[in-house]
């Protein structure tokens, strides 16, 4: 009752603690990676068919040193590929990305303000999220090539199809998630439903769709590289993996360094989504998610 | 003429449940400070939302400023103050308190110059760009109540608002209240558990039996007006009380008691040792 006024923390004392916290778990992940390695390669140990050695299980400095390596003879090296790979891929993400948060949230709003609507569209809903993307990939690349769409836009719409999920069903949740008393009172002023949904409701769902946004986040990115896959596409991280993939056995860290650029850039798309968040939400600070 | 005529009102919830309401029949008056008392589960929250048009009665009639309780709402005739403040989190104390105004389609300059006044009248200077979680709860109450007041309702409806604060503060809000009140010039209509609450606020105070809730009896308040700290130190408050609680007992009120969050049945047992 007595604490008035309790200001943000300012100091730079969180900050330090949370990177060196973040420093040490990456370092004690590459220390279980080695320790595993050597501990599998000198006992000679095997889980079924699965044995420890430079294939496959590489080195972690191996699989750094390769980013610096040429991509092929006389080529530049793997990490400028990959670079370019990834801003490719990035492209198609952000599209889908926006593309979906676009789609969920009005079905979302759509959803929250009929009961019936519910009803009828929520199980198709769920129903597309259980189809494997493998099976419509292919689909939506014929549909659209034929449509004269560049072939990094059906990618786009694969990522997008991952995407508006989450962000429906937390727009849904979200909506329907407000205090039923301030409610009352927007109806004492007798507020417009547009009203109540922008100063009310939509304020109420945003630390749910911020929630969705941080997986559709890293699902956008998951669905254009996979979504390269039977769209053929070379440019791309989803085409680099399928690359390396066949020259698995001469090079393997090409495909760890691959992976390794894929997983930078889905982090980096969520750290993109928290940014946002921190801006956007205005909170207590134990309802910040 | 009445603010609010209530002509038997009652309210039943699901199809031929509970009765919440019977026979609702009562009159207020403009400028009036009215407390609906009764024991837990007696409707009087039920009653304040059918005078506000939160909820629709089963039977009978409510008549606010001469019109329906419905056209009252949609001229915004009501401002409502809950036990707990629902303010908007995302929201300063300022924009809180100018959100109805904001709805109301007020120009910002006229808007924050009727903030600037409401602030002071909750003497809040200083804390308009806090955030509500950065208030204590009494400051958030008054927050609550300066955004019931800041567009100019005639009558303001209060649904237990200082139930879930300490004595303390409670008795100190009480005095703001009233101060308010008297400079507002509005109706209030005032739901408590405590009787001297009531009793120390009210003009009128209205006593409600247990459920189906029904108007018991009507306690006028002849206490003079300004009331101050020393009021709860006249023989008259003492009285008054008396008369309140036996009107409770008569309605049920002291057998279907539960505990109240403010321990405020410890101050109804000290009270009932003293006699």
């Amino acid at each position: 009752m007595a604490s008035i006024a309790v200001e943000r923390p300012t100091t730079w004392r969180p900050v330090l603690g949370r990177s060196a916290m973040l420093i040490g778990v990456l370092a004690a992940l590459c220390v279980l990676w080695e320790a595993f390695k050597w501990f599998g390669e000198t006992t000679g140990l095997k889980i079924g068919t699965f044995v420890v050695n430079d294939r496959t299980f590489p080195h972690i400095y191996d699989i750094v040193g390769q980013l610096f390596e040429p991509s092929r003879r006389n080529g530049p090296l793997l990490i400028e590929v990959l670079w370019d790979a990834a801003l490719f891929t990035a492209k198609e993400a952000a599209v889908g990305f926006l593309l979906g948060a676009a789609i969920g949230f009005v079905l979302g709003v759509i959803l929250a303000h009929s009961r019936l609507l519910q009803r009828g569209f929520l199980p198709y809903i769920v129903a597309s999220q259980t189809i494997p993307i493998l099976a419509i990939a292919p689909m939506v690349v014929v549909w659209l090539g034929g449509r004269g769409f560049p072939d990094w836009f059906s990618v786009s719409i694969i990522a997008a199809y991952l995407t508006f999920f989450p962000v429906t069903i937390n727009t849904l949740r979200g909506l329907t998630s407000v205090d039923p008393r301030a409610l009352e009172l927007m109806r004492s002023y007798a507020a417009h439903p547009l009203q109540i949904l922008w100063r009310l409701r939509l304020p109420t769902s945003l630390p749910y769709l911020f929630a969705a946004f941080k997986i559709a986040a890293t699902a956008s990115v998951v669905g254009a590289i996979i979504g390269e896959l039977p769209a053929s596409i070379q440019d791309g991280l989803g085409g680099a993996i399928l690359n390396f993939n066949q020259y698995y056995l001469s090079s393997p860290e090409s495909l760890w360094a691959t992976n390794l650029i894929a997983a930078l850039l889905g982090i980096t798309f969520f750290l993109i989504v928290v940014a946002v968040e921190k801006i956007v939400v205005r909170r207590a600070p134990e309802h910040v998610a | 003429m009445s603010v609010v005529s209530l002509k038997k009102v009652a309210k039943e919830f699901g199809a031929g449940g509970v009765k919440a309401l019977e026979a609702i029949d009562l009159e207020i008056a403009e400028g009036e400070f009215i407390s609906l008392i009764g024991p837990s589960g007696c409707g009087k929250s039920t009653l304040l939302r059918i005078i506000g048009d939160l909820i629709q009665p089963t039977a009978g009639d409510a008549v606010v400023n001469g019109k329906s309780a419905h056209q009252a709402r949609l001229d915004r005739d009501y401002g409502i103050v809950f036990q707990d403040a629902v303010l908007f989190d995302w929201r300063t104390v300022a924009k809180n308190i100018g959100l109805p105004l904001e709805m109301m389609g007020w120009d910002r300059g006229k808007r924050s110059e009727r903030v600037k006044e409401m602030v002071e009248l909750v003497e809040l200077t200083g804390f308009e760009g806090h955030h509500p979680w950065q208030l204590s709860g009494g400051m958030q109450q008054r927050v609550s109540i300066a955004r019931a007041l800041s567009f100019d309702p005639s009558i303001l409806l209060m649904d237990e608002p200082f139930g879930a604060l300490d004595e303390m503060t409670r008795e100190r809000l009480n005095l703001e209240l009233l101060r308010i009140w008297e400079a507002s010039g509005s109706t209030v209509v005032f739901v408590t558990h405590s009787i001297s609450e009531a009793v120390f606020l009210s003009t009128r105070v209205v006593v409600m039996s247990a459920r189906p809730g029904r108007i018991v009896g009507i306690v006028d308040v002849d206490l003079p007006q300004p009331r101050s700290i020393d009021t709860r130190e006249e023989p008259r408050f003492a009285e008054l009380i008396r008369e309140v609680r036996q009107l409770l007992r008569r309605g049920g009120g002291f057998d279907v008691e539960e505990p109240t969050p403010t321990g405020e049945e410890d101050f109804i047992v000290a009270e009932e040792q003293l006699q």
